[in-house]
């Protein structure tokens, strides 16, 4: 129990009352932040950036562990008092939460997604403690050819398996490789794609693309689209739950947490599967599905403990290898980057202070947070209200200060103004965020080790598969490489393999692995229509072909 | 799935609309343009191989090129089958009406003004004019209020971070008074 040790010393730092100043601090304005309608955690991440830049690296990260926890709290707390989900993590949570507000049961609510979040966020972050470090290890034996391979196959991930459709998919990521060419190559100090423009030699920071895309690029659209009409709050006083609420949530918050960690964990894993996964369980196994699809309160505390652990999940490969898999770790990465912290294998091993204190401070925050927020829970509902057209300017004003505050400069603002653009276009073509962002953080990474490869096969794309033994000086393939770059095939020509199978089974047979594959976006989107039943009465796939699959 | 996020949500389903898939098309050029871009640029490296970098700078940005080109013509083909974006839902978007073109005309001349304005005048003067501007082009319409909310916001966000945290924000011509 090596890491029991080194988890204590994590306490050790985190808990000086300077540090838990600072948790304190990033936890309220990260739930006040989060609350706000149309700000997601990243959005909350990467406003909040500014704040930590002076503090001392260690002091930063352990405040923006406060703000993204608080910013996931946060959101939840939208989803189920205003009834149109802020993101695709709480969709899910926003169904049965929203209804319960309606049915006035919007305390409980909110209650088991508090305690819910705790729970999940424990776990997590236990398993985050744990596993860091043997993911680590494993990553440390890692040589240019399988770091590599393992960088393509997130790239393929967050292309290929998130959103709806693969093509934009690929263009956003075409894009996210783009920007992230801009600058002087780090091999050979040639300028590629600056244009004789000198504040592009150093590239593009990430902060004033994650902050041009989630935040100007929000704001733009928004107010294109803006509704005139004010929105619903449902009053809320303060969240709380009787023994029988109790009794009915504490297995979907576990099951729930199951769920979301290991999807967190893998690339691309994200949390729109695990809560979908969770929300369907917790229908299946209910004593109450009279009550699904009208507030149950199991429909809300399985999803949000999946959507909590898989932010907790997500932790282990951000800190372990330094792959980003889903907006919010990406933004943090930003945010190490720029406080002159390099992400990867060796962060652990370099930085162990600053990750166990992080670990540490997750655990601090996400207590934090529960005592906080049951007793504040009516004012953040009141922030609900605030006058949309300052909820939008303050964001343009924030974005603008977090963008110059970078590097002092103005030219950082057309930067801004260039990427809000991009992304007010991607909001409004179905263009996902995600893939960009991950892009612009590992497309110059990839290139760097698939370079480093083919250096030392001496050019020879054999490079790619394996290296040479140092000791017999023989060239010998990486079976983890080979293994990864069959994944990546597998997921690319998944749609294909998923059609023959379909066509090589009988009848019957193709229309349970229909069930399987579209049972999310059924449930989901039908809720209110068609009761899920484990018998073979379900309406056929025919009946439901309005439903988009 | 998140089509069914988009239909879990009350977004309007997708609507026959034409004005639509030609500005899809216009995504299309925009890729191609931005993947010729890109392999021109990638043309005037010098491609000195060496034994320390055998793959040299080139490759990678022409690769990323025509990636670019490629996914510009599939993106054509997929849209004349008739594929189109999901346009992004949300809870103050109200995906009924059509982009309000004058809107976000003016918030980015306030924004571009910001840019302009900043290193002369300060943040102090420079970002209460963009909140300011920002507010009441969003269609604020309390212009007192929202005056003494923007100088509140610029002054409080330049003596907390400026001179609290030490982030750097330029006090432009009230240096020496704030």
């Amino acid at each position: 129990m090596q890491s029991f040790q080194f988890l204590l010393d994590g306490f050790a730092t985190a808990a000086t009352p300077i540090n838990l100043l600072l948790a304190l601090v990033g936890v309220i304005v990260g739930t006040a932040v989060g609350v706000l309608p149309g700000i997601g955690p990243a959005m909350t991440v990467a406003l909040l950036l500014p704040v930590t830049y002076n503090l001392e690296p260690t002091g930063a990260i352990i405040m923006l562990a406060g703000i993204f926890y608080g910013g996931m709290y946060g959101g939840s707390t939208t989803s189920i008092l205003l009834n149109t989900p802020g993101e695709s993590s709480s969709v899910v949570t926003a169904i049965e939460g929203n209804m319960m507000a309606k049915g006035g049961r919007a305390a409980q609510a909110l209650a088991t997604a508090a305690v819910g979040s705790w729970v999940a966020g424990t776990i997590g972050t236990l398993l985050l403690a744990f596993f860091a470090p043997i993911v680590t290890r494993f990553a440390i034996s890692l040589g240019a050819p399988e770091y590599f391979a393992v960088m393509l196959l997130a790239f393929i991930a967050v292309t290929a398996v998130l959103g709806s459709s693969r093509l934009r998919g690929f263009i956003s990521l075409a894009l996210g490789l783009t920007i992230g060419l801009v600058g002087l190559d780090s091999v050979s100090g040639q300028a590629r794609l600056t244009f004789g423009i000198p504040q592009l030699g150093d590239g593009i920071d990430i902060v004033v693309v994650a902050v041009g895309i989630f935040a100007l690029g929000e704001a733009l659209w928004v107010a294109a689209h803006l509704r005139r009409r004010a929105v619903e709050v449902i009053p809320v006083g303060r969240p709380w739950m009787g023994k029988s609420d109790l009794k009915r949530s504490w297995k979907p918050w576990l099951r729930g947490t199951a769920f979301g960690f290991p999807f967190g964990a893998i690339p691309a894993g994200g949390a729109e599967i695990p809560t979908f996964l969770s929300y369907i369980t917790e229908k299946r196994l209910t004593k109450h599905p009279e009550e699904f699809g009208k507030g149950a309160i199991e429909g809300v505390a399985g999803p949000e403990a999946a959507n909590n652990a898989s932010a907790a999940g997500t932790m282990v490969p951000m800190l372990s290898l330094g792959l980003p898999t889903n907006a919010t770790a990406a933004v943090m990465l930003a945010a190490l980057v720029s406080y002159g912290i390099q992400p990867g294998p060796l962060l652990l091993q370099r930085e162990g202070e600053l990750v166990w204190g992080l670990i540490a401070s997750l655990f601090i925050g996400n207590t934090l947070l529960l005592l906080l927020n049951l007793p504040l829970a009516p004012m953040w509902a009141k922030l609900l209200r605030i006058p949309r057209p300052y909820l939008y300017a303050g964001i343009l004003f924030f974005a603008s200060m977090g963008a110059y505050a970078v590097n002092g400069s103005s030219f950082d603002l057309i930067l801004l103004l260039v990427f809000g653009l991009i992304g007010f276009g991607m909001r409004r073509f179905g263009l996902p965020i995600l893939p960009l962002i991950v892009a612009v953080i590992l497309g110059p990474r990839v290139e760097l080790q698939g370079r480093r490869a083919l250096q030392l096969s001496s050019g020879d794309v054999k490079g790619l598969f394996g290296s040479v033994d140092v000791a017999t000086g023989e060239f010998r393939f990486s079976a983890l490489a080979i293994v990864v770059y069959v994944i990546i095939v597998l997921v690319l020509l998944w749609p294909l393999i998923f059609k023959a199978i379909r066509k090589m089974l009988p009848a019957k047979a193709a229309a349970v692995v229909d069930e399987i594959s579209e049972e999310p976006a059924l449930a989901v989107a039908e809720h209110h229509r068609v009761e899920v039943t484990q018998t073979d009465e379900r309406p056929s796939r025919t009946e439901n072909k309005e439903t988009p699959n | 799935v998140s089509e069914a996020v988009a239909a879990a949500g009350d977004s309007p389903a997708a609507r026959p609309a034409p004005t639509r898939n030609r500005a899809e098309y216009g995504v299309c050029v925009f890729l191609a343009l931005a993947g010729i871009v890109v392999l021109v640029d990638a043309l005037q490296l010098s491609n000195n191989r060496t034994g320390v970098d055998p793959l040299g700078p080139k490759p990678v940005p022409v690769f990323v090129g025509s990636l670019l080109i490629v996914l510009a013509v599939a993106l054509a083909v997929a849209v004349l089958r008739g594929s189109q974006g999901e346009a992004e839902a949300g809870e103050d978007i109200d995906l009924s009406q059509p982009v309000d073109v004058k809107t976000v005309l003016l918030l980015l001349g306030v924004f571009v003004a910001n840019i302009v304005l900043i290193d002369f005048l300060g943040w102090v003067i420079s970002g209460g004019l963009l909140f300011y501007g920002s507010a009441i082009v969003l269609g604020s319409r309390h212009f007192i209020r929202d005056l003494v909310i923007s100088a509140v916001l610029s002054v409080g966000t330049f003596y907390g971070f400026a001179i609290g945290l030490g982030v750097g924000l330029p006090a432009g011509i009230l240096q020496g008074i704030l």
